[in-house]
């Protein structure tokens, strides 16, 4: 338990420093999808320190996947990357401007070190994962497929197609997670197209389902654990969180889907994360 | 060309184990034997072909060759955006085959008619777009597609179409293939509707001292332009060309379109047989259908005779 409490402080203080470097971004770079980046923060900082079997300097066949499928996630994503040593963190000071492959979606793979595939237009990310975990399947490979994806995403067919494609082939080796902030680009989610029971609706699909916390690095990590346990069904965790999380005046509040914080916004949001 | 695709796409899996092959739930029987090959890379996507083109993206990012096999609207305009960005923008390994293309499924309806297909998949960056006019053109470009990097679009009829190629030496992704030496007119055909012309050549030239040439353009993108440049040395009075497919992203707009910027004397009168740009609602056999819409060997005669 005590080396829990040091892991997860230490997960904390990426975490903050994470929410703090993707602000700044936003605000020097024009970048929108804040909230969307920060509701995200604790899962990929979870994945990419603690769960995913990846090699930074030297990526071969037999790592895990990582496919971003609510692509608008992007900005966090590369923060990510940056500071596991994927690529030189200076790269990312050429955000947003003309030119640079650093704006607001994943390009696809061999141009930015550690992207597995081009994401942003919605329900695309899943079923790519599905090939890359079937062909895990078929070519007898160990690793394992990861995928995290927006409540709003769960909109499209594609994602109940792949739901119950994944389902019928037993792709267990695949773990999906949703980041489940209740918001999508214009209003509630629920309210939008209803979504709930989000839960029950992938159970009766023939996935391994969780609930958790997705702010809560033990919750992720339980939740982590039994999706490798299992070996039956794909894994899918609707992780509850809080969109634009870290931010006060940001969590919760959807005018952050595609505001830009301006210098005084930025000064207060900055200080929260100092 | 279904049974001949079967038959070599079995063949090929049998000694190379990175194919594989997913189907949108047709097929029934048609794939046993290549399911007796190895049933792990037979996979029936069901109905829900978006998602089958991703996952067909995802196993070629994973070293794969995915060969994606359904009806021709529903693996093209059905998932366009799938072929577009998890196939096209990734430049991943993925083989599509559209069956029953053009008007080959005619008595289904337009539901099932494929006559913006081309248009569409020849939209896409990186994509090769053929449609081979019988089994030894399938046959070949089944073998390159699968030996070179990115993705094609095969568009097939369905069963029964004849041979018509004899130099298989020339056939080739890129290349065009001069079915019939002529001097005085040209016809540029794709798929299996290349027989039309020759039906109507024959017949045209038995009662004519005029003579027509016939070639076969299936590789649609890449086109041969080499082809074309050496077409206009041959200073054929008129080009005619003929596809089982609307103009707009056609055969005919890309020929009439190359001619506009290349021949420089501007004398090749050109001809354009293809479906027009409605929903065709006179529904019967594929000879029914082409003679209503006046793409069929005797109404090209007609026309030849005119010229």
């Amino acid at each position: 338990m005590f080396e829990d409490t040091i892991k997860y402080k230490k997960l904390k203080k990426i975490s903050r420093l994470l929410r703090y470097r993707t602000v700044q971004t936003s605000h020097n770079s024009s970048i929108p999808h804040l909230g969307s980046c920060l509701s995200c923060v604790e899962i990929l900082v979870f994945l990419y320190w603690n769960e995913l079997n990846i090699n930074p300097i030297n990526p071969n066949h037999d790592r895990d996947r990582f496919i971003l499928s609510k692509g608008h996630g992007a900005p966090i994503l590369f923060q990510v990357l940056a500071e596991k040593g994927f690529f030189d963190k200076e790269l990312l000071k050429t955000a947003g401007q003309n030119g640079s492959l650093f704006h607001e979606h994943p390009p696809k793979p061999g141009y930015i070190p550690g992207i597995e595939a081009a994401t942003g237009s919605l329900g695309h990310g899943l079923p790519i994962a599905l090939g890359i975990a079937l062909a895990g399947k078929i070519n007898k490979k160990s690793y394992r497929t990861y995928t995290l994806l927006s409540d709003g995403e769960c909109n499209e067919g594609t994602i109940w197609e792949s739901a119950m494609f994944a389902a019928s082939k037993s792709l267990a080796n695949l773990t999906a997670i949703i980041d489940y902030n209740k918001w999508q680009a214009t209003g509630r989610s629920q309210e939008i197209m209803a979504l709930e029971p989000l839960k029950d609706k992938w159970k009766a699909f023939g996935w391994h389902t969780q609930e958790i916390n997705g702010h809560d690095f033990f919750e992720i990590e339980n939740s982590l654990k039994n999706a490798v346990s299992n070996i039956e069904k794909p894994s899918v965790i609707i992780a509850n969180t809080i969109k634009g999380k870290g931010v006060s005046f940001m969590e919760d509040n959807n005018n952050w889907h595609y505001r830009i914080p301006n210098k005084e916004e930025l000064g207060k949001a900055l200080k929260e994360l100092s | 060309m279904r049974n001949l695709f079967q038959k070599h796409i079995t063949d090929l899996a049998r000694i190379r184990n990175d194919i594989v092959l997913l189907s949108g739930d047709i097929g029934n029987k048609m794939f046993d034997n290549f399911k007796s090959v190895d049933p792990n890379r037979f996979i029936n996507c069901g109905i829900a072909e978006a998602s089958m083109m991703s996952i067909a993206g995802g196993l070629a990012l994973s070293g794969l060759r995915p060969v994606v096999y359904t009806i021709t609207p529903f693996v093209t305009a059905r998932c366009f955006e799938q072929a577009k960005i998890s196939v096209g923008y990734h430049d991943a390994n993925v083989l599509i085959i559209g069956t029953g293309s053009g008007l080959s499924y005619s008595e289904l309806g337009a539901t099932h008619h494929s006559l913006d297909d081309i248009s569409i998949m020849s939209s896409i960056p990186n994509m090769r777009v053929l449609a081979p006019c019988d089994p030894n053109e399938l046959r070949i470009y089944i073998d390159e597609a699968l030996n070179i990097k990115g993705p094609t679009y095969i568009r097939i009829g369905k069963k029964g179409e004849p041979i018509i190629t004899s130099e298989i030496k020339n056939i080739s992704i890129g290349k065009s293939n001069l079915i019939k030496e002529g001097k005085d007119y040209l016809i540029l055909a794709i798929g299996p509707i290349i027989n039309e012309a020759l039906s109507a050549v024959e017949k045209f030239e038995s009662t004519n001292k005029k003579s027509v040439a016939i070639a076969s353009m299936s590789s649609i993108k890449p086109l041969d332009f080499l082809f074309l440049r050496e077409m206009i040395d041959r200073k054929f009075k008129t080009w005619i060309t003929l596809e089982e497919h609307g103009f707009n992203g056609g055969l005919g707009i890309r020929i009439n379109n190359w001619l506009f910027r290349n021949d420089n004397l501007k004398k090749i009168n050109t001809i354009n047989f293809n479906t027009p740009d409605e929903f065709i609602h006179k529904l019967g056999s594929q000879n029914f259908i082409r003679k209503e819409l006046k793409i069929d060997g005797s109404y090209i005669y007609k026309k030849l005779l005119l010229l």
